[in-house]
């Protein structure tokens, strides 16, 4: 499991996660929501271990995260950034295999694993230049899950896809989830939060706001205080969409 | 995934093990390899006093300018960084300049306090513009975006502060033979070098090639990011402590013993990327051997070329590194690197 005990993160001299506890469960997929500027991001940056607390701790399996050696935190938790910004043009095969460096192996059997199931084999001879958005996203997951994490934090992994990469990279993450993996996802989509999310945290401010099933953490009236929109979602359970009250 | 040991870097070890023999033969007095003594009463102690010095310091400073411009690239994440370009070799040259005009006050003779200057300049020079990257104590918080046009302004900056405060060291030179001295320091060159410059650089340039090494791994983290590297277990502390010893160490070394040699650190690594899989840490090792290569190359063509006095090294290769930088520029801005 993990958790977040009263999470106070500071960037820039502003508190941007406010006092924040929650509790992440493996085999589970957990949304972060809320408006521009919550806090989203630094929360994600700080269950990886990637942002220090100013307050409160983060733990994995119930030890802090910080007393994990650097190495140890980097084989539990696979984070994937928000833009995906490559250096060099390399082949998509080399970047996933970049998974395996806190291993300090070159893992063939993950990285093929990893490869395979992100379908990603007629690619992966390929320079990122030559891939599209959604290709390149794929490639960035399976680097993460060469990994092989317990837990995946992505932010907004899905925010420059199309439809139908979005639903291909949601269906990766559900077989993580079910593989017994925690996946923890910042995103933007509330539909998509609502309809695929196991569990959805809102957050406003850097406070949490509501923390439930997805039908429960967005309803329309938390939709209505967090956002500040009047909206229904229309459609059916596990595909429904917002539309804004006219 | 054995770290730079690939096809490029045996292609370069071929070429230089073809090189180094033909530079030995090549000046104004030619060699014949087959009858040493006929090509002159002084052919031998040419060869072993004059030609096998300098072409070893030749190798020994291009393979590590090589590799510096290699490690810099990977950490700035930027095809146009360079030792020189960005503020290293010229702070390491006010170093050494330093050092002759406060010869008379220094507890060291010359020859140990240049080297240690230049070192210093060096890493003072890498330093400075870490931290002006605002790298090393990263809470993440950084702004990564704006990484690119920040290096290239702060490099720049100390480029032309230390070119600043080395003219001052100009104008105040205590006497003649300083004067002399540094003006000779600010472009490069390999000539009248003997086996104690080579005593001096290659273990300084050696030690650095060692510690630039410990990089790559963490260089190709860096690929995916700062944050995703930090992910991935790289410390960004140590990375930097590293790579401001490593260049620090080959760059300074380089400068201590042959003054600024520019652009081999920027030039190599984009002829060795294509032969690679582009990974940073796959174009240390062939950077390294391409680098001692084309200073080689350089030096036996200065050498070589019919000119009343001879070419300066660092000028020569300036001549050819400044005109590249453009067309690269050009190349990056159609996207094509």
């Amino acid at each position: 499991m993990l958790a977040a005990e009263d999470l106070t993160v500071t960037r820039a001299r502003k508190d941007v996660v406010q006092g924040l506890s929650a509790r992440f469960l493996e085999g589970e997929i957990t949304a972060i929501v809320g408006p521009n500027g919550a806090g989203k991001s630094s929360l994600l940056l700080a269950l990886a271990g990637l942002l220090q607390a100013a307050m409160g701790r983060v733990l994995l399996q119930g030890n802090a995260l910080t007393e994990l050696s650097v190495r140890k935190r980097a084989r539990a938790i696979g984070y994937l950034p928000q833009t995906p910004d490559i250096a060099w043009d390399v082949a998509a095969e080399r970047l996933v295999a970049l998974g395996r460096l806190p291993h300090g192996d070159d893992g063939r059997e993950a990285v093929e694993g990893a490869i395979g199931a992100l379908a990603l084999e007629p690619l992966r001879r390929r320079p990122i230049s030559q891939l599209s958005g959604g290709e390149r996203a794929r490639v960035l997951l399976a680097r993460v899950l060469a990994g092989e994490p317990r837990w995946v934090l992505a932010d907004e992994p899905l925010a420059a896809l199309d439809l139908a990469h979005q639903l291909s990279l949601i269906a990766h993450l559900k077989a993580c989830a079910r593989s017994g993996q925690g996946v923890v996802i910042v995103l933007h989509d509330l539909a998509l939060a609502r309809n695929h999310a196991d569990r959805v945290l809102v957050l406003k401010h850097g406070r949490l706001v509501a923390d439930g099933p997805p039908a429960e953490a967005l309803s329309e009236a938390i939709i209505a205080d967090v956002w500040g929109i009047a909206a229904q979602w229309l459609g059916k359970p596990g595909a429904e969409a917002l539309a804004p009250r006219a | 995934m054995r770290p730079g040991v690939n096809r490029a870097s045996l292609v370069f070890a071929a070429l230089l093990a073809v090189l180094v023999p033909l530079s030995l033969l090549a000046g104004r007095v030619w060699i014949n390899p087959f009858d040493v003594a006929a090509s002159g009463p002084n052919a031998a102690v040419i060869l072993m006093e004059l030609r096998l010095p300098r072409a070893v310091l030749a190798v020994v400073i291009g393979a590590g300018l090589g590799a510096a411009g290699a490690a810099m690239q990977g950490y700035l994440r930027n095809p146009l960084a360079d030792p020189g370009l960005l503020g290293i070799a010229p702070m390491a040259a006010l170093g050494a300049v330093a050092s002759f005009w406060l010869g008379a006050w220094l507890p060291l003779p010359l020859q140990w306090s240049l080297p240690i200057m230049a070192l210093a300049g060096a890493g003072l020079g890498m330093a400075g513009l870490a931290l002006i990257a605002g790298r090393g104590v990263s809470d993440g918080a950084g702004a990564a975006g704006s990484g690119l046009a920040l290096f290239t302004l702060a490099g720049l900056m100390i480029a032309s502060l230390a070119g600043a405060l080395t003219a001052l060291a100009i104008t105040l030179a205590p006497n003649a033979f300083a004067l002399s001295q540094i003006v000779l320091w600010l472009n490069g060159a390999l000539t009248d070098r003997s086996w104690a410059e080579v005593w001096l650089a290659a273990p300084l340039v050696g030690l650095g090639l060692g510690v630039l090494a410990l990089t790559g791994r963490s260089l190709d983290a860096l690929t995916l990011g700062e944050e995703a590297a930090r992910s991935l277990g790289v410390d960004p502390v140590r990375l930097l402590a590293l790579l401001v010893a490593g260049v620090g160490l080959t760059v300074g070394a380089s400068v201590a013993v042959a003054g600024i040699i520019g652009f081999v650190g920027l030039i190599v690594p984009h002829l060795v990327r294509p032969l690679t899989d582009r990974m940073p840490s796959s174009l240390m090792l062939p950077s390294a051997l391409a680098g001692a290569c084309l200073v080689l190359v350089a030096d036996s063509a200065v050498r070589v070329l019919p000119l009343v006095t001879e070419l300066r090294l660092g000028i020569a290769l300036s001549l050819i590194g400044a005109p590249f930088f453009l067309w690269l520029l050009l190349r990056l801005r159609r996207g094509e690197v």
